[in-house]
């Protein structure tokens, strides 16, 4: 069986500097699969060439079997990869509706209005003040916008870029819940967090990335014992 | 009294041609950070396109009705003004959108140079000013009040009249439409608008090709308002149409608006009562345009300018 998103040995540079070097993973329709790593890793540049934002130097990027790597942006995003990317990057004067209407931006169907009400049920803050403009918002409730707007898509990939950064403990408990409810609802997920203990507590499989290379790898309970990835990632000595 | 209401009138039609020029400026400069120098001269370009359509497309029975004429020389001005604009982008800024911020700026003024120049040499006549048809629609109301007589024509009634509808027209489309939720995207964040599936490249030739479509409609407006066109408008034009849209604030269409008709009515009151009269006018405008942007760097609607991530 083909893995729903393979990485074969990517590498991408940002004009001299290469930020990923050899980077392999594979997402197995239906899991999680997390990404971690320490800041600068590359972890986030893997995300951006996945999404088509940034062109890979060398490597494979396959999607349902098929190579996207020289995919337009929203041609990646059409074929069922939707990105949340790090920061939230919201569109701050923009209303909640109109951020979420943007993340149905390439359907075509009838069904924006009624996905609109789920994020609504899922999240009922933003339910409650949808006209108001994003910027408006809390960190977390601007997370919760950030996942809505992405789910918005009906991706068959989830990628999220480090959706616990700058959350109170509650707050992040609350996001991880929605992923593993998202996983649940069919979702596939790809998550990169720099709280490797939580991603990998919620983690079918796991990677890590050192110096723009995946190093190690496993079911996410395999790599949270793992004395290296404990002595590195989560503050144990 | 009369003289005052007379320049006033005046004023709202010179303002009701700067504010459709504008409206290209500060779209342009909203989604992409470019001052687009040439679209003075897609103006003057359209302003000419129009003329022609009307000297050797039109047929010669048609040319008296006004009904008939005005729409095909409106369409055939904002059809080459667009078409002019699209290969703009395509071959001139978009091969610079990563290049740094003074490429772009100065290829706009080698395209605005070339434009002038290409149509002061090739269209017939065009090295003097070229008159325009005027006998279909210079019907003038005129009225006595306050111990004179007031005049406005129908083409000016028109140009005000266009500028507001596709100012309103304009702005509800970009605040309401799809496409406009992909163009305020693109301008707020082109990375993210790209996440959500937005073609910038798409988005960005709609943006000169509405632009261009405004400023092509106020050439055939400026020609058979003040009944002649010339090569030296694009630049004059230019000039001011810029600075309502910084003055407004640029990327705000209501801005670029009330920039326009502001500088129109500075132009037209300061030429008739302040001292130095009409050499002087231009002077009074960049006086204001200095005040406002030393207390409101973003001029009077804009955004403050905000750092990217
Ligand atoms: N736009 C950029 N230009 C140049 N270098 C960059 C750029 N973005 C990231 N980098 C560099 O690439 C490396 C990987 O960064 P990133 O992918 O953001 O890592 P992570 O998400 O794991 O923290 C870092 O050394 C970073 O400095
Ligand atoms: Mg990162």
């Amino acid at each position: 069986m083909t893995a729903l998103l393979e990485v074969q040995n990517l590498s991408v540079a940002y004009g001299a500097i290469e930020a990923v070097r050899d980077v392999s993973f594979a997402v197995e329709q239906g899991q999680i699969v997390s990404l971690i790593g320490s800041n600068g890793a590359g972890k986030t540049t893997t995300l951006r060439t996945i999404s088509g934002l940034i062109r890979p130097k060398s490597g494979r990027i396959l999607f349902e079997g098929k190579p996207i790597g020289d995919l337009a942006a929203h041609s990646i995003l059409e074929r069922g990869v939707a990105h949340c990317p790090e920061g939230r990057r919201l569109f701050g004067r923009m209303t909640v509706e109109e951020n979420l209407q943007l993340g149905a931006y390439v359907r075509k169907d009838e069904g924006v209005a009624k996905d609109m009400e789920r994020v609504y049920e899922l999240f009922p803050v933003l339910g409650q003040r949808k006209q108001q403009k994003a910027g408006l918002f809390s960190g977390g409730e601007q997370q919760m916008l950030a996942i809505g707007r992405a789910m918005m898509s009906k991706p068959r990939l989830l990628m999220l870029d480090e959706p616990s950064m700058g959350l109170s403990p509650i707050m992040t408990q609350l996001i991880f819940d929605t992923i593993r409810e998202l996983q649940s609802q069919g979702t596939t997920i790809l998550l990169v967090e720099q709280n490797a203990l939580a991603a990998l507590a919620l983690s079918d499989r796991g990677y890590v990335v050192d110096l723009g290379r995946t190093t190690l790898e496993g079911p996410g309970h395999e790599l949270l014992a793992d004395e290296r990835v404990r002595a590195a990632y989560l503050g144990e000595d | 009294m009369a003289t005052l209401l007379q320049q006033l009138i005046n004023g709202l039609v010179l303002g009701a041609a700067i504010a459709l020029i504008a409206l290209g400026y500060t779209m342009v400069y909203g989604i992409i950070q470019l001052i687009n120098f040439a679209h003075g001269e897609v103006f003057m370009v359209g302003g000419f396109a129009s003329l022609a359509t009307y000297s050797y497309v039109l047929p010669d029975s048609w040319k008296s009705d006004w009904y008939l004429a005005l729409p095909l020389m409106a369409v055939g001005g904002a059809l080459v003004a667009v078409v002019l604009a699209v290969i703009m982008e395509r071959f001139a800024y978009r091969p610079l959108r990563n290049a740094p911020r003074l490429a772009p700026l100065i290829t706009a003024l080698g395209v605005s140079v070339v434009l002038k120049e290409a149509v002061r040499l090739w269209y017939p006549g065009a090295t003097a000013p070229v008159p325009y048809p005027r006998a279909f629609v210079d019907k003038q109301f005129s009225v006595e009040a306050f111990g004179g007589r007031i005049t406005i024509g129908s083409t000016a009634l028109l140009m005000i009249a266009v500028s507001l509808i596709g100012a309103v027209v304009l702005q509800t489309y970009i605040s309401r439409s799809r496409m406009g939720r992909a163009m305020r995207a693109t301008a707020q964040d082109p990375d993210t608008a790209r996440l959500m599936g937005v073609n910038p490249n798409r988005t960005i030739v709609l943006t000169f090709a509405i632009g261009a479509a405004l400023a092509g409609i106020a050439g055939v407006l400026y020609g058979i308002h003040y009944t002649n066109v010339d090569t030296e408008v694009g630049f004059l034009y230019g000039i001011f149409a810029f600075t309502a849209a910084v003055l407004g604030g640029v990327g705000s269409i209501k801005g670029a608006v009330i920039g326009g008709f502001a500088i129109g009515l500075i132009k037209s009151l300061a030429g008739q009562y302040l001292p130095g009269g009409t050499s002087y006018d231009l002077v009074w405008i960049f006086i204001l345009l200095i005040v406002v942007l030393v207390f409101r760097p973003q001029g009077l609607f804009g955004e403050p300018e905000r750092v990217r991530a």
